[in-house]
């Protein structure tokens, strides 16, 4: 078990969000959080990279409380990217992606070889070593997702986690982006934890799913067990009917309408 | 191109940057040299040399030695602290309008001194500056301890920079309150508030030297994590940078840069607020360049304004402050209209 | 519940109940101070005599009340209430909390004419010549607060106003202004100085009707002009390219907000001086009590109107006979005031 949340209780100020929650990350998967709006899961994200101090419970990474560790080391071992972040104003790809080589730095190692080659190698692996004198401003929506990942990978760290990574992106570049996540887990054996809403990319992106629903995990495991007409009625109150994906045989998400008063109750 | 082409360039030690670098150098020497020779009383270069190397107590030595080079390093220094200390304002508070004196340093150090002389009758210039340092010193940490109150993970830049504005307004009021009282607290003051780095000895120079010195190395220090910081809080704490200790560096490196050059030499915060801009259109958004350069460019403008203050109007001078914004906001006008700004 | 919509007819408008709250309480509060301002100073007064001096012209509180005291109270309202105003827009223009009236120039223009008056002509001032000092400063302030502002709309327009720009402008703009006016201070006469330094802090002292009615009036005219703007500014923002996406309304919506900013400051300015601090923190503390993301406009000139006056209130009766410039007080008054509204809102 990679990460681990036992009996976490996150929230802002006095309002919790998340409530004794527990999860397992296993080393070398790919784990997608899905749920409703406000359900909680970019918090527990948050909390998972140490963004987010619980207010109960607690968060291990390999065994040892998170908020024990010290930072810097965390650094070396986790990468968070959050939800739309932003960078000043004609930073470079290059620029952005060497500042992911922040952790291993020291006020009298500035630039080492490691760092240099962890540079070149996230830029080649997301395809961006032709784009590294570019602003990031002038790029595409797509590009620039690609370009901040590459900051992450630049981190040199096989835990990564990834708040909406697709937001804001049309399908081909979720899909690219997606793609290129799969690639680093299959090539380099990262643990990848993501939060998505296309309900069909990530059950064909992920080896696991999370659904949570006001705070609470209702349900774990292979995109086929979870991704279950019972379950979108109880956690996104839809009535879909779910068939097979044709191209990679996942489960596929038919949405039919907002559920009907007749169902069952909310759990 | 592939991955080695791209590496001479990540070095961050591009040719670019080291010319720039040298480039500003060589103008903040030449601003020395015309700082040593020029004003009211030209000295030729030989006897510059002469006075710099064997003095004998000739007038041109005696200019030199105790009116020209403590004028001159204190120049350097100033510029040095008020542009850097802006850059790193500017940087932590990621706001354009950000200068120096936001932490309050600047109101606080007027507001010491200003007390000083009507409440236990100071009247020499190292008292003033002993005076101003700490109030300066004693408002910046108000600032951030107000900052601090209550909230987890530091203060916000917005906290502190609404805290700076309300306690330098407050300390501000309290000045004005004091020197229309006080005719004499009112005479130092107007000068103060002014800005110069005129008749004050290597005495002073000697003084504020290793607060200057203390806060460039915490400014050095403080650049990566500003550079973290400029991606947003959350990929800064994920690239496991400890925010709160970051910014009280950054806090303690403003406090003691601004402060001892606002105490020496008065009130030329703007330079710390104009400075950054124009170093940032050369550097761009990297801290550890940003920061060497500010102090260039803030020590090369500020020498430059004295030496014009004191030709300009003879046979008096004019203070260098007001000949600093006089040029500098112009061309920081110009160059703002000419590109697109470079956000923070 | 945050919004409550309001329907008369054809018409329709949103009301947040905490904004209406914190506006009605000022308004109560404002009526207070004015109430007790009537009463204090030099001749205290019941509450009968007050009345009495009001609306009977042979009483002898008449040309106290009618005279002195009451366009003195309404000046020091109205003022607080334009530069509150004038701030909150900006601050919501600018997207930044640091902005106020000063970034437009308009403040330290006044400040440098006004000064270089006081410097040039100094014994006239404060001496014989009332007229001047009736006429001569407020014209002269509001002549450098339009120059001021002219100068830096016309070096921050370069098709169209960039928010940024504008503030980087105004920066150098006030800085150069800043420092003539801090160079003239060191030229002129030391008691000149002082002079200039009351007219600097922002003064009430001696303001009578001809104050209130341009004051008002530019109220009357703009306030209304400013609210319809409001919906605009919800949509303004920052950089060119949105504002072509925009559209060119949006373009000449802002620019009219920010002229509206300008001449209600320049018109502050020009009766009262540049009393500090109003103009940044009102908006800030209107923002923080109604809980809203932006500069709530109204309760903005509501909460400037009481700090104002409760700001002159003290600086004309706490050290009575001495009286102290108002722009002193309503940092004294305004500064803890803020600091305890951020201390707050971060627990």
């Amino acid at each position: 078990m990679r990460l681990k949340a036992a009996g976490v209780k996150l929230g802002y100020g006095e309002r919790l969000v998340v409530d004794g929650l527990d999860l397992g990350i296993e080393a070398g998967t790919v784990t997608t959080i899905i749920g409703p709006n406000g359900c909680g899961k970019s918090t527990l994200l948050r909390a998972l990279g140490r963004l987010l101090k619980p207010q109960g419970g607690e968060v291990l990474l390999d065994g040892k409380r998170i908020d024990r560790i010290p930072t810097r080391e965390v650094a070396k071992i986790l990468g968070v990217l959050p939800q739309a972040p932003t960078a000043p104003e004609g930073l470079t790809v290059a620029d952005l992606v060497a500042r992911g080589r922040h952790p291993h730095q020291t006020w009298y190692r500035h630039w080492s070889s490691d760092d240099e080659g962890a540079v070149a190698s996230a830029l080649d692996m997301t395809g961006l070593a032709d784009l590294a004198e570019r602003p990031l401003d002038e790029l595409s929506g797509g590009q620039r997702q690609r370009a901040w990942i590459s900051m992450a990978l630049a981190q040199g760290t096989d835990l990564l986690l990834l708040d909406e990574p697709t937001t804001f992106l049309d399908l081909a570049h979720q899909v690219e982006v997606l793609e290129l996540v799969r690639h680093l887990h299959r090539q380099a054996g990262r643990t990848v934890v993501m939060v998505l809403h296309d309900l069909n990319l990530a059950a064909r992106y992920a080896d696991r799913l999370v659904a949570m629903r006001a705070g609470k995990v209702i349900a774990a495991g292979t995109p086929h067990e979870v991704l279950t007409e019972e379950l979108l009625r109880e956690v996104f109150d839809l009535d879909a009917k779910v068939i097979e994906d044709p191209v990679a045989g996942t489960p596929l998400v038919v949405p039919i309408g907002p559920r009907s008063h007749s169902a069952a109750p909310p759990a | 191109m592939s991955a080695t082409a791209v590496a001479p360039r990540l070095h961050g030690l591009g040719p670019r940057r080291i010319t720039v670098l040298l480039a500003l150098v060589a103008a903040v020497l030449a601003a020395i040299v015309l700082s040593i020779t020029i004003g009211s009383k030209s000295v030729p270069l030989p006897d510059v040399w002469h006075a710099l190397t064997a003095p004998t107590g000739t007038e041109n030595d005696i200019v030199i030695r105790s009116l020209r080079l403590p004028r001159t390093a204190l120049g350097v220094l100033a510029g040095v602290a008020l542009g850097v200390a802006g850059a790193l304002m500017q940087g932590h508070t990621r706001n354009p309008l950000a200068d120096p004196g936001l932490l309050g340093v600047t109101q606080g150090a007027a507001f010491a001194m200003v007390s000083s002389i009507i409440l236990l009758g100071a009247s020499s210039l190292l008292a003033y500056i002993w005076f101003g340092l700490a109030g300066a010193l004693v408002a910046s940490v108000a600032v951030f301890a107000l900052g601090m109150v209550g909230g987890r993970g530091g203060p916000t830049p917005v906290t502190l920079a609404l805290a700076g504005t309300a306690v330098s307004a407050l300390l501000y009021a309290l000045t004005s309150a004091i020197v229309l009282l006080d005719e004499q607290a009112m005479d130092v003051f107007r000068f103060w508030q002014a800005g110069s780095i005129a008749a004050r000895g290597a005495d002073v120079v000697w003084q504020v030297l290793p607060f200057i010195l203390a806060g460039l190395v915490l400014a050095m220090l403080n650049a990566p994590g500003l550079n973290a910081l400029s991606l947003g809080e959350d990929v800064a704490r994920s690239l496991g940078q400890n925010i709160p200790r970051t910014r009280a560096v950054g806090v303690a490196a403003v406090t003691l840069l601004s402060g001892a050059a606002v105490a020496a030499c008065g009130s030329l915060a703007f330079v710390g607020l104009i400075v950054p801009h124009l170093a940032r259109s050369l550097s761009g958004t990297d801290h550890r360049w940003l920061l060497p350069y500010s102090g260039l460019v803030g020590a090369a403008l500020l020498l430059l304004a004295d030496v014009i203050g004191r030709v300009v109007a003879p046979p008096g001078e004019l203070e260098v402050g007001v000949v600093l914004a006089l040029l500098g906001a112009p061309f920081f006008v110009a160059l703002v209209r000419r590109r697109k700004p470079v956000r923070l | 519940m945050s919004t409550l919509a309001l329907r008369v007819g054809g018409m329709s408008w949103r009301v947040r109940p905490r904004a209406l709250a914190v506006s009605l309480t000022g308004l109560v509060v404002l009526a207070l101070l004015m109430a007790l301002s009537m009463r204090l100073g030099e001749l205290r007064m019941s509450l009968a005599d007050v009345v009495a001096g009001t609306f009977d012209a042979d009483s002898p509180a008449h040309f106290v009340i009618m005279e002195l005291r009451l366009p003195r109270a309404l000046t020091g309202a109205l003022v607080g209430a334009a530069l509150a105003l004038s701030g909150a827009i900006i601050q919501s223009i600018a997207r930044n909390p640091l902005a106020s009236p000063e970034i437009l120039g308009v403040t330290t223009g006044a400040s440098v004419t006004v000064v270089a008056g006081v410097v040039a002509s100094g014994s006239v001032y404060g001496g014989t010549s009332g007229l001047l000092a009736t006429l001569g400063i407020p014209a002269l302030a509001l002549l450098g607060g339009l120059i001021g502002a002219a100068v830096v709309y016309g070096l921050a327009w370069r098709r169209g106003l960039d928010g940024y720009r504008l503030v980087l402008v105004g920066i150098g703009v006030a800085a150069v202004f800043t420092n003539i006016k801090f160079w003239l201070l060191t030229v002129g006469d030391v008691n000149d100085t002082g002079r200039a330094m009351v007219w600097i802090s922002g003064s009430l002292n001696g303001r009578g009707w001809e104050h209130v009615t341009p004051t008002a009036l530019a109220l009357v005219v703009l306030v209304p002009l400013t609210l319809l703007g409001t919906r605009s500014l919800d949509a303004l923002r920052f950089g060119d390219d949105t504002i072509a996406a925009l559209g060119v309304r949006t373009n000449v919506a802002r620019a009219l907000m920010i002229l509206a900013a300008v001449l209600l400051a320049a018109v502050a300015t020009a009766s009262a001086g540049p009393i500090a601090f109003v103009a940044l923190s009102s908006p800030q503390i209107a923002l923080r009590l109604t809980r809203s993301a932006q500069p709530p406009l109204l309760c903005s000139a509501v909460v400037g109107a009481v700090l104002t006056s409760a700001a002159d209130l003290i600086a004309r009766t706490a050290f009575s006979p001495l009286e102290l410039p108002v722009g002193i007080v309503t940092a004294v008054l305004g500064a803890p005031y803020l600091i305890h509204l951020i201390w707050r809102s971060r627990k």
